[in-house]
């Protein structure tokens, strides 16, 4: 299980495979793996978007992250996971935040993989402040709703 | 001892600082600390407070060399 916060970008795709490659445990056992990336839009409540910066509470934000890793252990069978999130300035289309879980079953893999990233979005101290086309800035109030209510 | 306060984001900004230090014994509550470093300052309504790293609730104590931190809701992901 892995956690990091990382200022700067970095490539999702390169990181699941050097991860993979790192964790012989996992060798023979998987049967899924659910793979969530977050980018930034170049929109948001109806104005076109610029750029973003992303603050983080440092400390906490390692430990609610690695808090709801565990959860997500407790309830379902993970045989491993790995979740990066990025602080610091983002720029449309780049990577913001990626939650991999490696199970032996699909329902582990995308139940757990789902509650790590709707747990992510309402508990891990990260607070966007976008940057619009006419250079005004403005902090995102609230996060949407994972789930649509029925 | 002392008890750090932070703020973070919208609530760092509109305050116009990042925290404060408040040399302390005894008992309080988070909202009582709020109102002890703000006294000008209503605790807004969506307010998310952590001692320690660890969310808590605002009627919650905070003992001597705590950190308190207080924030806008999260926006991650």
């Amino acid at each position: 299980m892995t956690v990091m916060v990382v200022q700067g970008g970095f490539d999702p795709w390169q990181e699941i495979q050097s991860y993979q490659n790192s964790a012989d445990i996992m060798a023979g056992k998987v049967g899924a793996t659910s793979v969530f990336i977050g980018t930034m839009r170049d929109f948001n409540e109806g104005d076109p978007v610029k750029g973003m910066t992303l603050e983080h509470y440092p400390g906490m934000t390692e430990k609610q992250l690695e808090t709801i890793v565990a959860e997500a252990g407790q309830q379902w069978h993970v045989l491993d996971s790995l979740v990066i999130h990025r602080v610091g300035d983002i720029m449309p289309n780049e990577p913001i935040v990626l939650v991999v879980v490696w199970a032996c079953h699909r329902g582990d893999a995308f139940d757990a993989s789902r509650y790590i990233m709707e747990a992510l979005k309402s508990r891990a101290p990260f607070w966007k402040k976008e940057r619009l086309i006419t250079e005004d800035e403005r902090w995102v109030a609230e996060n949407t709703k994972g789930y649509k209510s029925v | 001892m002392s008890i750090k306060v932070r703020y973070f984001a919208g609530l760092k900004e509109s305050l116009g600082r990042s925290e404060d230090n408040l040399a302390f014994t005894g008992f309080i509550t988070v909202r009582e600390l709020w109102h002890c470093v703000n006294p000008d300052q209503r605790l807004p309504n969506n307010i998310l407070a952590a001692v320690n790293m660890d969310y808590v609730d605002l009627d919650s104590g905070v003992s001597d060399g705590d950190e308190v931190a207080f924030f806008p809701p999260v926006t991650g992901g």
